[in-house]
């Protein structure tokens, strides 16, 4: 499969008052159709960053991408105009918000803001709109969608609004989906409602999605590959499959250990509480020399508090950037 | 009998808008007189009869005559309209003016927004008294010039309103989502940003009114306005000012139309606040 998004070497600079750092460092990843790439990392790893950036959201001047290439059908958006960034997104690159109750206009019917998008970049009319958003209203399981198309945003409940929005992200059938931590502001229950329902629309689309999100629950049950994110950079990036059986980064497999399973509580261990992982994430503008998982690391020896260890293939399509890897299945 | 009421959520009850109800009846009477005051009025605003000068209210003149015999009341049903269509065209065109430069200055910022804001503090500075005094010795006292003045008056304070609420709701994820689906900046502020502002715009705006009628039958009092002898009320103010103390009710009547005018903006603006934003008290 070729890739239909390629990351190259992205780097996020950020300005807050007196000092500048990379909020996103040397980031390679691709995408390819069909396919559901996973961002995973702790607040504050550059995740969101990343897909601002892809988005070209960056708050400049503030933030702004200071090197790399963000190749999209043979296009670097990293370095597009303002115009034609205008007609691919919406319409060739759709964005997931994370906020249902904030990202819809509460002013303005939800079927006219989706009909909206829709007109704008497939010029049909508001006839053919509207018919348009009642379908896709109905792909993403919204009930009654012919009344629902008049109502307003106050009138929906969370699990609905975000189903809007899903619906608006996909009403020009884009190429690539960004959803960003789609489902963490809703309740439990609806969460894997929306799940089942992003994940069958994005397969019937076919779009190329990166997937952000903090819950390695939600990338257990979505995604294909994943790539974890740590201090601005990808430290491990595998399929799912193998990053559950065989994590190789320390950082990973502390994040995996820190997962409750039922199954286990029967047998719980001695101190019956979570593994979790000692201290805090370094400040991105504090950075260690060497590797920046070092300080937390129970692995870690010299080399690593000295040298930065690079991205480099383990097995196969798995990657991690470890001096030390973790053993086991591989 | 087995009659099931059905259980209803109990739907909070909000007292009747008093002030909304009162506006909405006086202004529609004030709309009336200004569009058909030549049909209402009991006698022609203009004819003078100098056998009934300064006359008391009596029957054949409800509220008394002036000082060249002209019927007060009939004066005070024509002269709705100048007083009326002025302060609504300030505010309309104070509205243009205002929105526009406060939506542009908020929505992009930056050099612009630094032009825009230099434009309104100067304008600022200038009182409206000294600009409609301007005006009138170029152009002459007019009606025209008077709604000019007074809407020079209203738009720095309701471009810094707009610019504020603007500056808010650019940050809402609603308009980061607009921008994600490819939509223009004029299509974003006309369509995402400035349909939320509009609540704050509308009572701001009908407050103006209540302001312009004030302002209005100052500035006509002072003469710099609709001149004599059109029945405008804060001519006949000023016309009738040599008579305060021969004859009051000169003075009284146009006073009090002035009064429930302001009034009746004023409880319009209120009530609408009461209406859309139930949180803040009035």
């Amino acid at each position: 499969m070729t890739p239909l998004l390629s990351i190259q070497d992205l780097t996020v600079e950020l300005s807050a008052r007196d000092r500048t750092f990379d909020a996103v460092s040397d980031l390679s990843f691709t995408v390819a159709r069909g396919e559901v790439l996973a961002l995973v990392g702790e607040s504050g790893s550059g995740k969101s960053m990343t897909a601002l950036a892809i988005m070209r959201l960056l708050p400049e001047p503030v933030a702004r991408i200071s090197k790399g290439r963000i190749l999209f059908d043979e296009l670097d958006l990293a370095a597009a105009s303002e115009a034609s960034l205008r007609s691919i997104r919406g319409n060739r690159i759709g964005l997931i918000f994370q906020e249902p109750m904030t990202s819809l206009n509460p002013s303005m019917r939800v079927g006219p803001q989706v009909a909206e998008a829709l007109r704008l970049h497939k010029g049909l009319d508001a006839a053919a709109a509207r018919r348009r958003v009642e379908e896709i209203f109905e792909q993403v399981r919204i009930p009654d969608p012919k009344r629902r198309f008049d109502d307003y945003p106050h009138q929906m409940s969370g699990g609905m609004r975000q189903r809007v929005v899903i619906a608006l992200a996909l009403a020009c059938d884009p190429d690539v989906l960004i959803a960003d931590e789609p489902t963490t502001a809703l309740d439990v229950t609806t969460q894997a409602q929306i799940l089942e329902t992003f994940r069958d629309l994005q397969a019937a689309v076919g779009a190329a999605t990166i997937l952000i999100t903090h819950d390695l629950a939600v990338v257990a049950e979505t995604a294909d590959r994943v790539a974890v994110m740590y201090a601005g950079r990808i430290v491990e990036e595998t399929t799912t499959e193998r990053l559950f059986a065989a994590p190789q980064h320390p950082y990973t497999h502390g994040l995996l250990g820190s997962i409750p399973h039922i199954a286990e509580a029967g047998r719980a261990t001695e101190r019956g509480r979570l593994a979790e992982i000692p201290g805090t994430v370094p400040a991105l503008w504090a950075l260690p020399r060497g590797c920046a998982f070092a300080p937390r690391c129970p692995r870690a020896r010299q080399r690593c508090e000295d040298e930065r260890p690079p991205l480099s293939d383990m097995a196969p399509g798995h990657r991690a950037a470890c001096w030390y890897p973790m053993k086991g299945a591989a | 009998m087995h009659e099931v009421t059905p259980a209803r959520p109990a739907r909070r009850r909000r007292g009747v808008n008093v002030f909304l109800w009162l506006g909405v009846s006086l202004l529609a009477v004030f709309a009336l007189l200004a569009l058909f005051g030549e049909v209402v009025a009991p006698h022609d605003p203009n004819a003078q009869d100098l056998f009934a000068m300064l006359e008391p209210p009596s029957a054949a003149h409800l509220l008394g005559t002036d000082n060249v015999g002209r019927d007060i009341l009939s004066r005070i049903i024509v002269g709705t309209r100048y007083t009326l269509s002025i302060a609504l065209a300030s505010v309309l065109f104070a509205g243009i003016g205002g929105v526009a430069l406060g939506a542009i200055a908020g929505y992009f910022g930056g050099v612009t927004d630094r032009v825009v804001t230099g434009i309104i503090d100067l304008l600022l500075t200038v009182p409206n008294i000294v600009l409609a005094i301007a005006i009138a010795s170029v152009a002459g006292s007019s009606a025209t010039g008077l709604t000019i003045a007074i809407t020079a008056s209203f738009i720095p304070p309701l471009a810094r309103l707009v610019r504020g609420r603007v500056i808010e709701l650019a940050q809402e994820d609603f308009v980061a989502a607009s921008i994600t689906v490819g939509m223009s900046h004029t299509r974003i502020l006309l369509r995402h940003i400035l349909p939320n502002a509009a609540t704050v715009i509308i009572i701001e705006l009908s407050l103006n009114a209540g302001q312009a009628v004030l302002i209005g039958s100052a500035l006509g009092f002072l003469g710099l306005g609709v001149q004599p002898p059109a029945p405008e009320w804060g001519t006949m103010l000023g016309a009738s000012r040599e008579y305060l103390t021969m004859a009051p009710h000169l003075v009284i009547a146009p006073g009090i139309a002035i009064s429930l005018l302001v009034l009746a903006f004023n409880a319009f603006g209120d009530g609408l606040r009461d209406v859309f934003d139930p949180g803040s008290s009035s």
